[in-house]
């Protein structure tokens, strides 16, 4: 998953700081990894320098400094660009694609739209796949098979993504 | 009513479908085109509209308003009669069941619809046989329905649906009733015969593996169509 593209994701809500950019994070993807607070700030000081964020102003407090950032039109395009490039079809892409649903969905992008781009890639795949079972020998058959049942579980969670996105858009944008 | 102009090449065309079953849409501005040769995966959602979206095409169901062009000549402008015979003698069928005639065997199930059209008997099963060879049922020829396989019974269907060599081949689900590797064989086939008849193929189906067998997928949700191919 990118953790670059997913914080420039949610700050399209918004300015915040690093603190509250973590937070968000792990509340809406980091169940199992928690981010750092060193990749949080390594993160942004990258986006900083790239110029797909900005300072929007600092608050001087008894502890460090602290930055609140803001994403730039570059930005903005930048995960415009990422959410509508289809992820290369292999396997344990879960966490990415959710991810990718779930900012289409806070920034109100089409996510079905998103969802029927990457089924059409994984569909690309599978049929390169069947051809290539179509002409193989066994071991290739076999060794088809197998990527072909985890691209179609693949597809079947997007399915499902797709036929409950009305509930999933209810539920982030509650919290 | 003025028809848009079909995708050059275009053999089957569809533009702003709509259907309703009374409070029910069924089809709401679908659009579908394809050439022929090629295979085209239907899918979707069940509910989606799909099925609804085949039957049009085949000229089964009539849409409530929308263009379906055929070969170039306006289906709305068919009378029942010769709406009938583009069915029996340009399209083929293929469904989720067999739906073979049980009382007849199996070679005479696939030179029914040669039969139909006026074709005498012994040509009509020396015609059927050549296709059950091709779909590897050769051997079941003298057997009835109930004595078959379900992907022996599918492959006779299959078979039937050829016999008459038409230009578009419409299969609804077939090889839902199958095991994955029944499933895999019809398809297979079913694929191989089309495409070295040129025949264009209409595929619904729910499952990624079947629609791998496709050159390209319209995706239906809602009642209303995505073609990817054109998008993406």
């Amino acid at each position: 998953m990118s953790i670059g593209h997913t914080l420039l994701g949610l700050l399209e809500s918004g300015p915040r700081h690093g603190y509250d950019l973590k937070r968000a994070f792990d509340e809406k993807f980091g169940h199992d990894r928690p981010l750092h607070y060193g990749q949080v700030y390594s993160t942004m000081s990258r986006l900083l320098k790239n110029g797909l964020v900005e300072i929007d102003g600092i608050e001087a407090g008894d502890g460090p400094e602290r930055k609140r950032y803001a994403i730039t039109e570059a930005g903005v395009t930048d995960v415009q660009r990422w959410l509508a490039t289809p992820e290369k079809p292999e396997p344990y892409l879960q966490s990415t694609l959710y991810t990718k649903v779930v900012l289409a969905l806070l920034t109100r992008r089409d996510a079905s739209e998103l969802l029927d781009t990457q089924r059409s890639e994984h569909l690309r795949m599978m049929r390169m796949l069947t051809e290539r079972k179509r002409k193989g020998d066994l071991a290739d058959q076999l060794i088809c098979d197998h990527a072909l049942f985890h691209l179609e579980a693949d597809l079947r969670w997007l399915e499902l993504t797709a036929a409950r996105l009305d509930r999933l858009a209810e539920a982030v944008t509650a919290r | 009513m003025t028809s848009p102009t079909p995708p050059p090449g275009s053999l089957l065309t569809a533009s702003e479908l709509r259907k309703t079953y009374g409070p029910t849409t069924a089809l709401d501005g679908a659009a579908f085109s394809i050439h022929p040769g090629e295979v085209v995966a239907v899918m979707g959602p069940s509910g989606s509209g799909k099925s609804t979206l085949l039957h049009c095409l085949a000229g089964i169901v009539t849409p409530d308003s929308g263009s379906i062009t055929y070969d170039g000549r306006e289906m709305a402008t068919m009378n029942d009669s010769q709406r009938s015979a583009l069915r029996r003698s340009e399209f083929g069928f293929v469904f989720q069941f067999g739906q073979l005639v049980p009382e007849l065997s199996c070679v005479e199930n696939v030179a029914l619809p040669l039969r139909l059209n006026g074709t005498g008997r012994k040509e009509a099963e020396r015609i059927a046989l050549s296709w059950m060879e091709r779909l590897e049922v050769d051997d079941l020829k003298g057997k009835r329905p109930g004595e078959v396989s379900g992907g022996q019974g599918q492959r006779v269907a299959v078979a039937r649906s050829l016999v008459t060599s038409p230009r578009v081949l419409f299969a609804d689900e077939p090889t839902g009733a199958l095991d994955s590797l029944n499933g895999e064989r019809v398809m297979e086939l079913l694929t191989d015969a089309a495409r070295s008849t040129n025949a264009a193929v209409v595929l619904v189906t729910h499952e990624a593996r079947v629609a791998a067998y496709s050159d390209r997928e319209v995706v239906v949700r809602d009642g209303r169509s995505r073609d990817m191919e054109r998008i993406v």
